[in-house]
């Protein structure tokens, strides 16, 4: 069996992601003992059931998620895109200015980093509707350019809502070693913007709820945005959603270590996964069709 | 010498368990798991958790892995347990707070990783380690805050390196999920650590980076960073690769 063979047919099969994502050595490393066991005239139709031995997925469901990533980062690219220079923004101070810029460039080297990862196969951007209409442009958050806070309050729920997303994925690419990791990678940059956005907001003296400023960290299920319209800030609510979590892989975390460790406590040491179809639900209004 | 040990039925345990359904739960996810791990160490005397020379091998497989996060978990519980028993000199309310809400989630870190590991591989569960804080100085808010970032910053790469170290099959799905519940909290920590230490450097490595990536690194690189603060020494030369 020629193993270089196999890798030729891969490439013309998926020409884009295993050069770029795992080196050929590491294919024919993992196709090794697969290999010899198939009949050479056998190749072009094994491949399919090769990569799901090897990889547990096909290029094709790897591809599906990172094209489900790179969808949510063009959302955040554009969005702060938007942001920056706009009345809004130039009514923050400068260090927040500066906050809003670099995360600004983080997310367009994301969108770059996973065009460039899946070449053809990545999906084109969506036209956004940052009201929040739909399309209609005329939705909730119409207004957005011109109102710093409510520019705030929609980064932290897009990067929670990013932070959740990746960590639903991670399983999904898990075959593919550095398309994990480079998930991985990028899921901790979001949760340092979520981090910082939510400083942000502290700093505004966003007392949501009562006499309570936002934390770095997501407590328990809330959300610590107030509209002040209670249809949106539903929708607001579903990127929070299950984050109130207190047991994992079946340990109570609560009073863990000592009674400091209380429901709250509990819940903000772990971030809890979102499913794509949750994602997509709360994303959707911000997607024209 | 290869020989076979059988882990115990999974019934047999869970009716002997003081967690009730709970621990059921948990050794569905850590089971398998636990049952590998034990057949691995079986075939290799260097997976011994409590070898002579004083040090600690974390072992092989998913278990392994579990027992590096445990003792990565360790070293920063009882760093924010000694920050919070007598804070730095100048500590505003703010800061208090937020190191004592970040004591709270590593000791829940630790006491969880201590639970589920003792729960799916009794046997193999590292032991406390010993820690040397000599380099420190709690009374100064620039050593201790420069300490926090550097170990949140290596919590956060410790699990991103580690997380393709992490088996595909069986509950490896399941480790992972809870390896990345825990790291965004850790990034969480770190953004704000590096803000208290300078505003606005919450991301300075994805900031610097290209393609806008935090950092990996492997067990190897994130423990020779580690042993500055680990009397214990560690060996991690049985872990995936």
């Amino acid at each position: 069996m020629n193993l270089d063979n196999i890798i030729n047919e891969i490439e013309k099969v998926d020409p884009e992601v295993y050069e770029r994502f795992d080196t050929r050595r590491k294919v024919m490393k993992q196709f090794a003992n697969i290999g010899s066991k198939i009949a050479l005239a056998a190749v072009p139709t094994a491949i399919a059931s090769m990569f799901q031995k090897a990889y547990g997925q096909t290029p094709e469901e790897v591809n599906g998620v990172l094209n489900y990533a790179l969808t949510l980062e063009y959302l955040e690219a554009e969005f702060y895109t938007n942001i920056v220079g706009s009345p809004g923004y130039l009514t923050a101070p400068a260090a927040a200015q500066g906050a809003l810029t670099n995360i600004r460039n983080d997310e367009n080297k994301h969108v770059a980093f996973l065009k460039r990862v899946l070449g053809t196969a990545a999906v084109a951007k969506p036209n956004f509707d940052f009201s929040g209409g739909a399309g209609s442009g005329t939705g909730p958050f119409a207004g957005y350019l011109a109102n710093y806070d409510v520019q705030l309050a929609m980064a932290q729920t897009f990067e929670d809502t990013g932070v959740r997303a990746y960590k639903g994925q991670a399983a999904n690419v898990k075959s593919n070693r550095v398309a994990l990791t480079s998930a991985l990678r990028i899921h901790s940059v979001e949760a340092r913007h979520a981090a910082h956005i939510r400083q942000m907001r502290a700093a505004r003296n966003m007392l949501v709820p009562a006499g309570q400023l936002p934390r770095p960290w997501i407590v328990l299920a809330q959300s610590n945005i107030d509209t002040g319209n209670a249809g949106v800030n539903a929708a607001i609510q579903k990127s929070y959603t299950g984050e109130d979590v207190t047991t994992q892989a079946g340990v109570n975390i609560v009073n863990l270590g000592g009674a400091f460790n209380d429901a709250a406590n509990a819940s903000a040491g772990f971030d809890e996964p979102l499913t794509k179809e949750a994602v997509l639900d709360i994303v959707s209004i911000f997607i024209a069709p | 010498m290869k020989k076979t040990i059988s882990s115990p039925p999974l019934e047999e345990v869970t009716t002997i368990s003081p967690y009730g359904r709970q621990r059921r739960n948990m050794l569905k996810i850590f089971g398998a798991g636990a049952a590998l791990i034990t057949i691995g160490s079986a075939c290799n005397k260097d997976d011994d958790p409590n070898p002579s020379n004083g040090g600690v091998n974390l072992g092989s497989g998913d278990v392994g892995i579990l027992n590096y996060a445990y003792a990565l978990e360790q070293l920063e519980a009882a760093f924010y347990e000694k920050v919070v028993s007598s804070f730095y000199t100048g500590a505003t309310d703010t800061e208090k707070a937020y190191l004592t809400e970040i004591r709270n989630h590593e000791v829940g870190h630790r006491e969880f990783f201590k639970a589920a590991i003792t729960a799916a591989a009794p046997s193999s569960i590292i032991p406390s380690l010993e820690v040397d804080f000599s380099t420190i100085d709690f009374t100064s808010k620039t050593s201790v805050l420069a300490t926090a970032q550097a170990f949140e910053d290596l919590g956060v790469t410790a699990y991103n390196g580690a997380g393709q170290l992490i088996s595909t099959s069986g509950n490896g799905p399941a480790y992972l999920l809870l390896a990345g519940k825990i790291v965004s909290v850790e990034a969480r920590h770190a953004a704000l650590i590096a803000d208290l230490r300078s505003n606005g450097t919450f991301a300075a490595a994805a900031n610097a980076d290209a393609d806008g990536l935090d950092g990996a690194r492997t067990p190897a690189e994130v423990l020779a960073i580690a042993k500055t603060y680990i009397k214990t020494v560690i060996d991690a030369s049985n872990l995936p690769s």
